[in-house]
Order: C-alpha cells, then sequence, then structure tokens
C-alpha cells in the first residue's frame, strides 16, 4: 500500500459472483459466470468487451430484464443501496425499473415503439412512477427533449420515432431514461447504432448530464477509444468474466492483461488510420464452450503452463486487479 | 437436390407436431393403400333391408342407408381425396410457379398485367368459383374434378412465387449472373426456382389440406364425383338423412377428414417453420 | 395521404372490375350454356329456347354480352331468378342478407373478441400446456368441416340433449306480433348453433395469427424498453405488445371474408339458416345460374371492401402508415 485511496461513500450499486445460465442441450451454458463489481455514487465505470463477452446480460441483470429462459442463479447478489435486488417482488422492483436504475439501450432504431409519439413514451415513464397528470408529464416531456440538446422540443414531442434520425431516438431514449432522475444510468452500447459525428454528441450528452445531476454511469461499450477521459473505472470482459479491473488512468498507464494489452494496441488513436477492432486472432469462444483454464488462454500469446488452471483475481496494483497468472510474476 | 431434401425431412421430424403429423398420414396413406383387399367391397349392399347397421365387429364402422360397409367406403373415399388433392395440388403449384415467376422475372407491365388479374381472382372465393364451373357441368367425371380444383388453386400460390423472385432477381449474384451473360432459362431455372422451392412446398403441403376441405364440402352439396363412386364428403351427404339413426355412417368419413386435414396441416407448419429464416439454429 | 386513399379506392374498383370480367369469363368458359344446363332433361319448345337465348342474350358476341352484363350490374340489375321465377336477383340477395350478416357478424364479432384474446392468452403462456392445449383446439377446428361439425353439433345439442333449435331462423311457431323481446331471445337461441359452428372453424386461423404476431412482438426491443421503465406488466403486453400485434390480425380480416363467406354456404345449408349461402346452395340445385352469379358478385364485393377497410385501418393505427 503506497498511499491511501480515496475511500468512496458506500457503494450506490453492488454486484456480486453475478452468474446468469441458459438451459443447454447437455448441460447449461454460463454466459456470465462469476461477475462483481461496484459502482460509487456519481461515479461512472466503463464494461468493456467483445461481443459475446456477457456484458449486454450483466447490463440487463440490474434490472432483472434478463431474456427468458435465461435466469440469474442463486448466489448472485445485486444490491442497489443495501437493497438486494434479486429477491424484491415484482412490484418493489418495478419502482426501481426507470425510477432508480434507468437504461438506454443500443439500437434507438428498434427500442421505441413505433407507435406511439415519443412525448407519450416519455410521458408514460413519468407517470408510472408519479402522480402527475398527463399535461404535467407532458411539459416535462418537452423540457427533458429540450434537456437532451432537440431543438423545437415543443412540436418534436409529438412526431413518432419513424419521423426522427437515429441520433434523435437515441437523444429520446436518453431523455426517457433521464424521466424520473435515476441515480444510475446504465447506457448499453448507446453509440453503436449511430453515426461517428453522431456518437460522439450523445457520448458528450452523457457526460454533461452526468455531471450536471451527479448520476452514476455504467457505460457499456466494446471500444476503449471512447472510454478515456470519460470514465473513472474500468472493467474489462471477456468470455463471462472480467479480467480486469482499474481505474481508467491506471488501466492506459499500466494495462496488464494481455487481452487489455490486445484491445489496447488496437484503440484508434487521434493520429493515425481509424481501425475496426479486432485485436487479436480468433474470436470471443461461445458460452457453451468456454475454455478451460484461463479463458484466454487459447489467444493469448503469453501464455504458459500455469494457465492451464482457472487464474483467480490477482492484485497489479492497489485499486488494479486482473485474472492472470502473470500477476504472480511480477511481469505485468 | 437429395441434401436439402433430407435436412427438411429431419428438420420436419424433430418437431413434435411434423413427426405427428408425418407418421399420421404414413399410417393413412398405408392403410388407403393396404386394406382394401381385406376390406368388403365398397359398393357391395349386403342387405339392403337393414339399412344402417351400428358399428360391430363385420363392420367396424357400421353400414350406411343402404347397408353398404362404412369402414370399406371411408377407406376407399379417402384414397379417391388423396388423389384428386395430390394430382390438383400439383397442377396448381406447377401453373403457379409458372406465372408466377414470368411476372417476377419479367417485371414490368408483364407483372402488372398479371398480379391485377390474380387480385381480381382473389376476391373471388374459390367455392363459388367452383360452384360456377360445376354446377354447370352434368357429369362430373374424376379428371374434369381434378382439372377444375388445380386450376383455381394457383392464384395465392404465384403471388408467392412472383414476391420470392422479384426479391431474388434484384440479389447481386443473380444480377452478376445476368451481367455475365446467363440466359433466361438459366436464371429462373438455376437461381429462381431453386430459391422458391421453400416457399412452394408448404404452398403445397397446405394446399392439399385446403383441397381435402373443398373437396369434400363439394361432395357435400351434391357437386362432388358422381355417386356410387365413394368420397368423403359425399358419404356424410348422403347419410345426412339417417344421422338420428346411424350417426356412425357420418361421423367416421367426417373423422377421416379431420384427422387427415390436421396431419397434413401439421407437416405444412413444421416445414413453414423449417424455411423460416427466424427459426434458423446458428 | 388523400392521394394515396383516392388511389387506393380506384385500385378496389379496378379490382372488382377484374372480378367481375373473371366472372363473366368463367359463365361464358364452361362448356355448354346456363339455358342449357337449366333446361337439361325439361322438355321444351326450340321456339322457347331461342327466345330465352334471346332475353339473355346468349347470342351475342361476347363485348356486347360483357358490357350489358356489367352495364346493368352497375345498375345493381343482375337478372332475373330462374329458380324463383320473375323474382330480380337484386331483390332475392337483398331478402336473404341480414340473415347472412347477423351470422356473419356474430362470428366476427367472437372472432374479433375471443379469438384474439385467447391467441394473446396463448403468446403469454407460450410452451406451457394452456397454450398446448388451445393449439390443438385450433389446428383440430382448422381441420374440421363445418357441414360435418355443423350436423354433429345439431346432432349432439338439437337432437340428443334438446338444448336448442337444430335448424331456421325463429321457430314455426313464434307468431308475428310477438314483442321484440320474445322475437330476439328466439332468433338467438337459432343463432347459437350455427354461429358456434363457423366460429370454431374460423377462429383458428385468428388464434394461430393472434398467438404468432404476439410472440414476435413481445421479442422486441421497445417491449424490453417498456419494462426497463417500470411499467406493470399488464401495460406492457396490452400498450405496447398487442397495439403493435393487431397488424397481422388487421391483414387476417381479408383472409376472413372468403373463409366466413364459403364457411356460411354450408353451414346455412346445414341448419336451413335463411341466409345467402343457403340460396346459393338453391341455385346450385336449380342450376339457377344468374342468381348464383349474383351471389358471388355480392361476395367479391365485400372481401374487395374487406380489403380496402383493413388498410384503412392500417391508416387509421399505424402512424407510418399515415405519414406515407
Amino acid at each position: 500500500m503506497s498511499f491511501p485511496l480515496p475511500q468512496p461513500d458506500p457503494m450506490l450499486l453492488s454486484v456480486r459472483d453475478l452468474r446468469i445460465t441458459f438451459p443447454g442441450t447437455e448441460r447449461p451454458v454460463v454466459p456470465v459466470d462469476g461477475v462483481s463489481f461496484d459502482i460509487a455514487r456519481g461515479e461512472m465505470l466503463a464494461l468493456v468487451g467483445e461481443s459475446g463477452s456477457g456484458k449486454s446480460l450483466t447490463s440487463l441483470a440490474l434490472l432483472r430484464l434478463v431474456p427468458p429462459p435465461g435466469r440469474i442463479e442463486s448466489g448472485s447478489h445485486i444490491e442497489l443501496g443495501g437493497v438486494d435486488l434479486l429477491t424484491l417482488e415484482e412490484k418493489a422492483l418495478r419502482s426501481i425499473r426507470g425510477r432508480r436504475i434507468a437504461m438506454v439501450f443500443q439500437d434507438p432504431m428498434t427500442s421505441l415503439n413505433p407507435v406511439f409519439t415519443v412525448g407519450d413514451q416519455i410521458a408514460e415513464g413519468i407517470r408510472a412512477h408519479n402522480s402527475v397528470s398527463r399535461k404535467n408529464a407532458m411539459d416535462r416531456a418537452v423540457a427533458l427533449l429540450a434537456e437532451v440538446g432537440i431543438s423545437d422540443p415543443a412540436t418534436r414531442v409529438k412526431n413518432y420515432p419513424h419521423q426522427m434520425s437515429g441520433g434523435m431516438r437515441q437523444r429520446v431514449m436518453i431523455a426517457m431514461a433521464l424521466a424520473c432522475e435515476p441515480e444510475l444510468l446504465v447506457a448499453d452500447e448507446p453509440t453503436t447504432a449511430l453515426d461517428v459525428t453522431v456518437q460522439a454528441q450523445i457520448l458528450e450528452i452523457l457526460d454533461e448530464l452526468r455531471r450536471a445531476r451527479g448520476m452514476a454511469v455504467l457505460l457499456i461499450t466494446h471500444d476503449l477509444g471512447i472510454v478515456a477521459g470519460r470514465a473513472d473505472r474500468v472493467a474489462v470482459m471477456y468470455a463471462g468474466q472480467i479480467v480486469e479491473q482499474a481505474t481508467t488512468n491506471q488501466l492506459f498507464a499500466r494495462p496488464s492483461h494481455p487481452y487489455t494489452q490486445g484491445l489496447l494496441a488496437s484503440v484508434p488513436r487521434l493520429t493515425g488510420p481509424r481501425s475496426r477492432l479486432t485485436p487479436i486472432g480468433g474470436s470471443v469462444p461461445t458460452p457453451d464452450a468456454w475454455p478451460s483454464g484461463c479463458r484466454f488462454r487459447p489467444r493469448c500469446p503469453q501464455a504458459f503452463s500455469k494457465s492451464e488452471l482457472p487464474p483467480p483475481p490477482l492484485d497489479v496494483e492497489p485499486g488494479h486487479w486482473m485474472r492472470c497468472w502473470l500477476a504472480e510474476k511480477g511481469e505485468a | 437436390m437429395i441434401g436439402p431434401i433430407a435436412g427438411t425431412f429431419r428438420d420436419v421430424w424433430a418437431s413434435r407436431s411434423g413427426r405427428i403429423g408425418i407418421l399420421t398420414l404414413a399410417i393413412a396413406i398405408a392403410g388407403v393403400l393396404l386394406l382394401p383387399p381385406l376390406l368388403q367391397d365398397p359398393n357391395a349392399q349386403f342387405n339392403i333391408l337393414e339399412g344402417a347397421v351400428p358399428p360391430s365387429l363385420h363392420h367396424p364402422f357400421g353400414t350406411d342407408q343402404l347397408n353398404r360397409d362404412v369402414l370399406a367406403r371411408v377407406v376407399r373415399g379417402a384414397g379417391i381425396s388423396f388423389t384428386v388433392a395430390f394430382l390438383s395440388v400439383t397442377l396448381s403449384i406447377t401453373l403457379g410457379a409458372f406465372v408466377g415467376l414470368v411476372a417476377g422475372y419479367h417485371g414490368g407491365w408483364v407483372d402488372m398485367l398479371i398480379m391485377r388479374l390474380v387480385d381480381g381472382a382473389l376476391a373471388i372465393p374459390r367455392l363459388f368459383i367452383l360452384l360456377l364451373l360445376l354446377a354447370i357441368t352434368q357429369h362430373i367425371s374424376l379428371a374434369l374434378f381434378v382439372i377444375v380444383l388445380g386450376t383455381t388453386g394457383w392464384f395465392g400460390v404465384s403471388r408467392i412465387v412472383r414476391g420470392e423472385a422479384l426479391r431474388i432477381r434484384h440479389e447481386v449474384y443473380v444480377q452478376a449472373a445476368e451481367a455475365l451473360g446467363a440466359s433466361p432459362k438459366r436464371v429462373i431455372f438455376n437461381h429462381l426456382l431453386p430459391n422458391t422451392a421453400g416457399p412452394l412446398l408448404v404452398a403445397a403441403t397446405l394446399g392439399v389440406g385446403d383441397v381435402i376441405l373443398l373437396e369434400a364440402g363439394l361432395s357435400f352439396l351434391g357437386l362432388g364425383v358422381r355417386p356410387p363412386t365413394p368420397t368423403l364428403g359425399g358419404m356424410i351427404h348422403e347419410s345426412r338423412e339417417i344421422m338420428l339413426s346411424g350417426a356412425w355412417a357420418s361421423i367416421f368419413p367426417g373423422l377421416a377428414i379431420v384427422l387427415t386435414v390436421l396431419a397434413v396441416n401439421l407437416v405444412g407448419e413444421a416445414l413453414r417453420d423449417s424455411f423460416d429464416p427466424k427459426n434458423a439454429t446458428s | 395521404m388523400i392521394r394515396w386513399l383516392l388511389l387506393r379506392i380506384a385500385q378496389s374498383f379496378a379490382t372488382l372490375a377484374t372480378a367481375l370480367v373473371i366472372l363473366f369469363v368463367l359463365m361464358r368458359l364452361v362448356p355448354g350454356d346456363p339455358v342449357s344446363a337449366y333446361i337439361g332433361e325439361r322438355r321444351m319448345s326450340v321456339e322457347d329456347t331461342r327466345k330465352i337465348r334471346q332475353r339473355y342474350c346468349l347470342d351475342c358476341p361476347l363485348p356486347r354480352q360483357f358490357a350489358g352484363f356489367a352495364g346493368r350490374a352497375v345498375h345493381g340489375d343482375l337478372g332475373t331468378s330462374i329458380h324463383f321465377p320473375g323474382q330480380p336477383v337484386t331483390q332475392l340477395i337483398r331478402e336473404r342478407l341480414p340473415a347472412t350478416l347477423l351470422l356473419g357478424g356474430t362470428v366476427l364479432l367472437l372472432n374479433f373478441t375471443l379469438g384474439i384474446g385467447l391467441g394473446v392468452w396463448q403468446a403469454m403462456t407460450k410452451g406451457r400446456w394452456i397454450d398446448r392445449l388451445l393449439t390443438t383446439f385450433s389446428l383440430v377446428g382448422y381441420a374440421m368441416p363445418s357441414f360435418w361439425l355443423g350436423i354433429l353439433l345439431a346432432w349432439i345439442f338439437a337432437v340428443k340433449l334438446r338444448w336448442l333449435p337444430p335448424g331456421g331462423i325463429t321457430s314455426i311457431y313464434l307468431s308475428a306480433e310477438a314483442g321484440w323481446w320474445t322475437t330476439a331471445t328466439d332468433v338467438a337461441t337459432h343463432l347459437m348453433l350455427p354461429a358456434i359452428t363457423l366460429s370454431i372453424v374460423s377462429i383458428a386461423a385468428t388464434m394461430r395469427y393472434q398467438r404468432d404476431a404476439m410472440i414476435d412482438v413481445l421479442r422486441l426491443d421497445y417491449i424490453r424498453t417498456a419494462r426497463a421503465k417500470g411499467l406493470t406488466e399488464g401495460a406492457v403486453i396490452a400498450r405496447h405488445g398487442w397495439r403493435n400485434a393487431i397488424f397481422p390480425v388487421l391483414t387476417l380480416f381479408g383472409l376472413w371474408l372468403p373463409i366466413l363467406a364459403t364457411g356460411s354456404v354450408f353451414v346455412e345449408s346445414v341448419f336451413n339458416w335463411n341466409g345467402l349461402g343457403l340460396l346459393a346452395t338453391e341455385a346450385i340445385g336449380a342450376r339457377d345460374y344468374p342468381l348464383l352469379m349474383g351471389t358471388a358478385i355480392l361476395v367479391s364485393s365485400l372481401i374487395v371492401l374487406g380489403g380496402l377497410l383493413t388498410d384503412l385501418g392500417y391508416m387509421v393505427l399505424d402512424p407510418r402508415v399515415r405519414h406515407r
């Protein structure tokens, strides 16, 4: 212990040993296998991984929206301000959804209902949690649209989703998520489906809102490039597990897990050509066939004999750990 | 061709309802083919004075108002129904595929004209077309029946095929083939037809069920194949008067219709599921 | 939008006109002509035959025949019945239409309420025993010949149990001066069996469509969004789910009408329900071609109208169509 870390307030959200299983042909498939992390109030945690790593399922689990037949195994814990979300009854769970934890999904084209106006869809969330009149809820919706940077919100509120561009729809999704002033905003790849220029704008808005409202954000992404300078901490996910977790500064200064190093090596810099994110040969294994031992072993350039055993989380430095035996060797 | 067929069969067999359908159909077809020598003559009137006799060991399904063996007539009637359905559906699928491919391949005004005609034809319920055609005919032979059913059943099929053909026509690989000088015949037979095979098979299977029901209905209205040739619908029609005293004479042919149509539809739906990309595995 | 609507209406007329041409050609296509079919084994003098042929303009050139046929049809003149001598086809149809509309309307209502409700219920209980049971029920219903089911139900409920009348629209004992309530209940009891029969064979399609549509919609992203907002499951299903799953069922509306028209021919015949379907079967028995033609034209018009109404329904319910 070199210097004392600033101890944050009691954690807002605390996830422990999250395991999600789906029935498989022979034995259950485990796309999320023992994920643990915390988010403090007002903090932004980025959960980074390729598609198939289990990051989206993890985010859905926070609101118990894992699509059936998937289920969260007993022994998993998700606590929000000390309340165990996994044992809540339907009604109590609903009072969390949208009110204390809100979500922004990946594809704004399909995440909005095509037959209702965006105003209706925003107001609906407000009225689900507050006893306000339709009129008041609509006024609030207009204000929210203005807040996420939509011009002429009074007209736009009466628009249907198909009358809006992708970027604008994602702003609507964000407005919808903000409607009940949640303590935690979960953004699942909020910019993946959008044009590059629009991506930057959406991230900017998320950043501003977070600062203005002191709201915690869990940002799910496959793009380490958008994490730098934005998130407080980063958790890298691979094959259903978090393989490295650190503050953003630590991670970029000292990427330790070979997988993280691979990811980082292909992050587009401000200079030089932009490239697609295919950092490492091969692709993420499928959840029905996680490799034994270290799950990254088959693709890892630095694998060695001990990699045949599954590595536990090992400290790299204070506040920075990884699931790799290299940490023991001190080579990281 | 063997590969896809075997694969499709495996898909259908893999679904429980598809398996039930295939088994039921197999049993029904085996019964129609193998049973007749073991049964009585379907047209023999054993003792006309006795009329309708309830089911017994000698007549497992009883006899009808003319003292004919109901089981033998059901088996023969089902055979005729299957034959009519199979032949007429083959005819209508061929017609529908031809018209649909012409419209979809040619496009333009030909497509426009054909599809407007099909729209018009689809606005008339098939039963009414059949009524108009058959009501005027004095002696309805099996061949005529097949032709009439076949030529009135292709409108919907042509629309499906045309849609598929139009879609595939604009796929890059077909455009490429055309750019490389593939003849229309080649494009139609190598690209369009194989790609419409799935929807066609589904339409054909479901069409068999429809035709069996239609054929029964027409026979019930007295517009079927002439008596004494047994048909399932005709048997229900003839024994309607003796419903009070001999319900078995109409119950069994009806059950035969329900079971075969049900089986055919089960297979048809399983086929549709197997061609549906939504259900594609991997 | 107005433009689109007008275009759609024009298209409907074109479709109907095409149907008319097809019906006309069919009538001419069959070997022999209506008169010889009608005459059949009857004895009739050559002179009489000639007169009839002249009256129906059967020896005129085809285009002229069609012009006359179409011109009269547009003015509501569908010719004179042969079976009911001297009676205009239009008048016969008008007399029989209410009974068929009552039967068909009841069945449509049942489809719209019960069929849709059961379909949604199936989607929500997908794969469980209740869904399987209802699926089996709908598959069997779809495979049943309506006339056979009708005979069976009449046998059970009218003959064996004597709960309901076996046929007709009113009791023969019902006096003409009976109050409206007595008349209404009498008609209602008579309506029961034909309506149930026709519902069982037609509701299957509704349930299937609604079930599959609902299952598809419940998989979509915006349903997840609705749940994430903290809405009750009821609001998610009814507001966000069903409101979108209604569209395939709306399309089915266009298919219902042919099914109902076809079914009513058989069911009306079984239950002696004095509507258009029974009229058609009477026309078949008498080889009454003008009458058969008249009913076919009417049914086709109803089907074209149904298609138009379906599209209008889309326009009202789907903003994406509305803003086209």
